[in-house]
């Protein structure tokens, strides 16, 4: 490896979880060991929490719960808005309801299977324990799960998995679990034990003495930066899939507040590890704003082809049976179009490479329900999809039901994040990361309904049971405005504001996002080579250099103005863009979301090298332009032995 | 976009594929103008071109706001984050109706609403949500907090992290579920409100009201959850219902009429049950 | 009670309404004792004054019922207008432009109807029941107040817009107070539209039924 691209520290380790007890019993032992805080002190000790997402929400109203002060930020007007609504599928959780042979061990081994053996064996265990305790909760708070009409909650089998321990909502399992999480939030919020503040942008971290001590925010209705104090502060911001511009995550979702805590010391874990769904609407043109997925569910009737023969452009309907090329099923004769995620998108990428792909820009494959309505009826289509049919129609204008549905991947999901402990705790004492900022669970590819459950895990089980451990310690000495270290943060916050509205360019900021997100998706997405990476790795720092001479903000500070609020969020994903490279270039292997060219078996699959790579990439930020470090922290399978996944 | 070696230059717009670059409509917009929330306010019109009838109404402004930010002019603010109809931040009056439901020929949210409803030359007029509890932030934003205060005010059921029981200790009838979770999709945008004759917030409420009271767990609190939310709805300045239903026509997840009325069951059994809301 | 509580209010107009509403039935059917002649007719409008004598003293039932009649308007008008003003207040600066996608005809003519229903109430009472707007006077019989009034194409066609009026007035207002009282929902939504618009065009019909009889000379 280049040296010039990033230098190695010292290798990096979790140090709470118990691993001298069995793996099944270190999550009660951590919570018995984890130092407690009395009640009557609880109310003495105030921690942020910033997001207000699955994990955010389930976060800050459990710690008001417990009596501690919280101070909540979001950027929205509502916490309901957080981008956690926005999930369709499902929420695993090991109850084993269908007797199916499901287990807490199964649904461990599944995960860390799933994640292609890059995620932390203690941290997957305790997810799957606690997944249990989540159903239990949201049940209690009015969750509208889908019930049979016995009354007992509905399972399903969902993204290939072999039992049923999918608990969902409809197609709206996410909304529905935030929407528990936001009414016990309001709740708390009355109760005046949530601080509110909406409409408030987290734009840099106050450490003093070593610790996490606060936050720098934007008011964007105002405009004003301010600083905001506590014992400990929790980031639970969410993922960075909007470095690609085009991904499935909402507009404002974005890096800004991981960002801006690593470059204050937090590691970042392994930032190349991101998701790529294979089942949504294809782009349509250059004012593409987003993309929108559709249920993984589809794949369950529908099958996947595309012409034999490239540049066919004819009526789908018109190409003959024997001039399609039904590829999953070809390659994959066993799981057919149940294919995981990423091994389904890869090879639509692939025969839409080899000039086969259909629709505008040739970027899609037919996803078909020909057959399925012949076998079926239509009505049984209706009653499964309907709601998916339809939304297909209202954005592409096309009638699903007669003609071939067009699909191609797009990012849905960063695996990667800040690193944390055991404990949930990053490099930074006393910021906490949970939910999908954070890196722990998923390893390298996340499987279907585990990100609802391990947001909600995370927010109303795991850190209200570590964090109590570290709050012992406080409440740590008052700090306020005047200190040098708020003043710096502030100051720096306020220049950067500045320097953002004075460059007074010619281009926007959603232009520099666009040709980001394209350079990354090309070269960094779907497959990625020594090559290709090299080159986005020569291009980025041009692109950033630009930014920072050529843009154009209007509008004023001191207003709501949310072209500088895109400009400040796109200014982060450039760096971070930087360091997915670095990252994706160091690890010369396949494994899960990850696929590099130069590391494949003979017939085209990932090849992992457990041997090289068999460990967490922590990175550290390094001031004043110098590379960045990296950090190993070695995975151990004590329970779950290595293997190539095959789905042949 | 496929990977190709040389394909890293993309400034904003060229497509290569002819069926990418079919843009077609000339519109006029008459767009709300309000510096702020003192600021009276006023219909400016904008003249957009090449909109793409594939366009979602979102991208249709964002391309008009491009052209204003590189003029150095304010672009127009709006509230948008998913662009999947499922977040309930946008919310814009089209043509007269909450989300262009007039024009959407079906329940939508203004970020499903695309531009093949719309015809080339057409003038297109939009306003913020009008109504004295959703005051004006700017141009089309507005603040929405009065429904998060509703929320407060009783929609949850008091269940505390770790006090839950097991899950399948309380059976749920299949049928009521169902109608709790058809109460539960609403998204929070508002429309509701904004179509309504007397800017009432009732279906809202009442989709609350009812998702909580038609499940067992919420029926400890049913009677004082209701008489809360109904006397913070006042509070905050909303009118009163006058079972219109130009709300449910506007509702994107189609909640019914019969919400309301099930409100209005709940809010009268409840005072004769003697419940008076915290004041 | 919170001291606004708008769905209570709406309970009141709803309640008020369904008393309104007995009682024109009771006043429709009463009407129709003019195809029955002039004595009956006058019989029936002393009938009602006399009604409990001599247990009670003359006028007492009927006084009874122009009490709560009295009251009966006044509560509804005053939630109703209360209602209005919260309206108003909930949006004072209207739409530039804003159309109606469920609103029916009826609906959106409640509150001009309503006052409009309550002026013609006023002119009905010093026409018919006090015959001081009477063509005939306060002298004549009620028969002849009715026939004389009648008569007058003018006259008739202010009970007819003002009866359709009512009509409409009828038709959100039963369904509306039907959703008020909470006894609405999906799967009787039909029915009571239909009953709804089914009741108010009998009952209209049945008002209606005896100015057109004057006017064209079958009753007089």
């Amino acid at each position: 490896m280049p040296l010039d691209l990033f230098s190695v520290g010292d290798p990096i380790a979790d140090t709470k979880a118990p691993r001298d007890v069995p793996i099944g019993e270190r999550w009660s032992t951590r919570r018995f060991r984890a130092r407690l805080v009395n009640p009557a002190n609880r109310r003495k000790l105030t921690v942020i929490v910033v997001g207000t997402g699955l994990a955010g929400g389930s976060a800050a109203a459990t710690l008001g719960e417990a009596g501690y002060k919280v101070k909540n930020f979001w950027f929205h007007d509502s916490p309901r808005r957080a981008h956690s609504v926005a999930a369709q599928g499902g929420i695993n959780a090991a109850k084993n309801y269908r007797n199916d042979g499901d287990s807490v061990h199964r649904l461990f081994y599944d995960t860390v299977k799933g994640g292609d053996f890059r995620s932390r064996e203690d941290n997957v265990h305790r997810l799957a324990e606690v997944s249990v305790s989540i159903i239990d909760q949201c049940v209690a708070q009015g969750v509208p799960f889908a019930r049979e009409y016995g009354g007992l909650l509905d399972n399903r089998s969902f993204g290939g998995a072999q039992v049923s321990r999918t608990f969902y909502a409809r197609g709206q399992t996410g909304q529905q679990l935030l929407y528990g999480a936001y009414q016990a939030l309001e709740r708390q919020m009355a109760a005046g034990t949530v601080e509110q503040f909406a409409r408030h942008e987290m734009l840099d971290l106050v450490i003093v003495d070593g610790r996490a001590r606060g936050i720098v925010a934007r008011d964007l209705i105002t405009g004003e930066v301010s600083t905001h104090f506590a014992d400990a502060v929790v980031l639970a911001t969410g993922g960075y899939s909007n470095v690609f511009y085009l991904s499935t995550n909402a507009k404002g979702s974005n890096a800004t507040a991981i960002w801006r805590a690593h470059k204050r010391g937090a590691y970042f874990a392994n930032p190349c590890y991101t998701q790529i769904h294979p089942t949504c609407i294809p782009v349509k043109g250059d004012y593409q704003s987003k993309l929108t997925l559709m249920s993984e569910s589809l794949r369950n009737d529908g099958r996947v082809w595309v012409p034999k023969e490239r540049g066919d452009t004819r009526d789908p309907r018109e190409i003959p049976e024997s001039e399609r090329d039904y590829y999953l099923e070809r390659i994959y004769p066993a799981f057919g179009n149940l294919v995981p995620r990423d091994i389904a998108s890869r090879q639509a990428k692939n025969v839409c490479d080899e000039g086969r792909g259909v629709g505008p820009g040739g970027l899609g494959v037919y996803l078909d329900f020909g057959d399925a309505m012949q076998r079926l009826g239509r009505p049984a289509i209706e009653a499964k999809y309907g709601n998916l049919f339809d939304m297909y129609a209202q954005i592409t204008g096309e009638d699903p039901y007669e003609t071939p549905m067009r699909i191609y991947p797009a990012v849905h999901y960063t695996m990667g994040g800040l690193w944390v402990d055991y404990d949930l705790q990053s490099t930074i004492p006393g910021m906490f990361v949970i939910g999908e900022a954070n890196f722990s669970d998923h390893g390298a590819n996340r499987l279907g309904a585990s990100a609802l459950m391990q947001g909600l895990a995370d927010g109303y089980f795991v850190l209200p049971n570590t964090i109590n451990d570290y709050l012992a310690d406080g409440p740590f000495e008052k700090v306020d405005d005047s200190h040098p270290a708020a003043v710096e943060a502030l100051q720096a916050v306020q220049g950067r504001v500045q320097k953002l509205l004075s460059i007074n360019g010619n281009r926007t900021p959603a232009s520099f996002h666009r040709e980001l997100g394209r350079l990354m998706w090309d070269l960094c997405g779907m497959e990625r080579s020594d090559e290709g990476l090299r080159k986005a790795l020569d291009r980025i720092p041009e692109i950033r250099h630009e930014f920072w001479t050529n843009l154009k903000v209007s509008g004023d500070q001191d207003t709501i103005n949310p072209t500088l609020e895109h400009a400040g969020r796109v200014a982060d994903f450039i760096e971070l863009a930087e360091l997915m490279c670095v990252d994706a270039l160091h690890r010369n292997e396949s494994c899960g979301g990850h696929f590099r060219a130069e590391s494949q078996t003979p017939e085209g699959e990932a090849l992992r090298d457990d041997e090289n790579y068999a460990y967490v990439a922590a990175w550290e930020w390094t001031p004043e332009g110098a590379p960045p470090v990296l950090h190993r922290e070695a995975l151990e399978y004590e329970y779950v032995h290595l293997a190539q996944r095959s789905y042949k | 976009m496929t990977a190709t070696a040389e394909g890293t230059t993309f400034a904003s717009g060229t497509a290569s594929d002819p069926a990418m670059a079919k843009h077609d409509m000339t519109l006029t917009l008459r767009i709300w103008r309000q510096k702020g929330p003192r600021d009276k306010g006023r219909m400016v019109t904008y003249q957009v071109e090449d909109i793409s009838p594939d366009m979602s109404f979102l991208e249709m402004l964002d391309v008009l706001n491009e052209k204003l930010i590189l003029a150095g002019d304010d672009p127009v603010v709006f509230d948008h984050d998913c662009r999947e109809g499922i977040c309930g931040s946008c919310g814009l009056m089209i043509n007269g109706t909450a989300h262009g439901r007039g024009t959407s020929g079906g329940p939508t949210t203004t970020c499903q609403l695309h531009m093949r409803k719309f015809k080339d030359g057409d003038t297109i007029d939009i306003e913020p949500w009008r109504a004295t509890a959703f005051p004006v932030i700017k141009d089309l934003s507005v603040d929405r907090s009065a429904l998060d205060r509703i929320i407060q005010s009783g929609g949850y059921i008091s269940a505390p992290t770790g006090t839950a029981p097991e899950a399948h200790s309380i059976l749920v009838p299949k049928k009521d579920s169902d109608a709790a979770f058809d109460a539960a999709t609403c998204i929070g945008c508002g429309a509701c409100v904004a179509a309504c004759p007397n800017a009432s917030s009732m279906l809202f409420t009442a989709a609350k009201v009812s998702h909580l009271g038609l499940v067992p767990q919420g029926q400890p609190e049913r009677n004082d959850r209701v008489v809360n939310m109904v006397a913070q709805q006042d509070r905050e300045g909303f009118g009163g219902c006058t079972n219109i239903g130009e709300c449910s026509a506007a509702c994107p997840k189609g909640i019914s009429m019969e919400n309301i009325s099930r409100l209005n069951h709940d809010l009268l059994g409840a005072l004769r049950a003697g419940a008076r809301p915290k004041s | 009670m919170a001291k606004t509580n708008s769905v209570a209010k709406k309970a009141v107009v709803a309640v008020t309404g369904i008393i309104m509403i007995l009682y024109l039935i009771a006043h429709m059917i009463g009407n129709l004792k003019v195809f029955a002649g002039r004595e009956s007719f006058n019989g029936y409008s002393e009938w009602i004054r006399t009604i409990g004598e001599p247990a009670v003293p003359a006028q007492t039932t009927l006084t009874i019922i122009r009490i709560v009649l009295l009251t009966v308007v006044i509560a509804h008008f005053w939630a109703v207008i209360s209602l209005w003003r919260q309206a108003k207040r909930a949006r004072p600066n209207g739409y530039v432009t804003k159309k109606a996608v469920a609103q029916s005809y009826a609906s959106r003519t409640m509150r001009w109807g309503g006052v409009i229903v309550g002026l013609f109430i006023i002119y009905h009472i010093l026409d018919l029941t006090m015959g001081v707007a009477n063509p005939e006077g306060p002298d004549g019989t009620p028969y002849d107040r009715l026939v004389a009034g009648f008569s007058n194409p003018f006259i008739t066609a202010v009970y007819v817009l003002a009866l359709v009026l009512l009509g409409m007035h009828l038709r959100h207002g039963i369904w509306s107070a039907t959703q008020t009282l909470g006894q609405s929902n999906k799967r009787r939504e039909k029915t009571v539209n239909l009953f709804a618009l089914v009741f108010s065009v009998v009952l209209i019909g049945g008002f209606l039924i005896v100015p057109f009889s004057v006017l064209f000379g079958l009753v007089g």
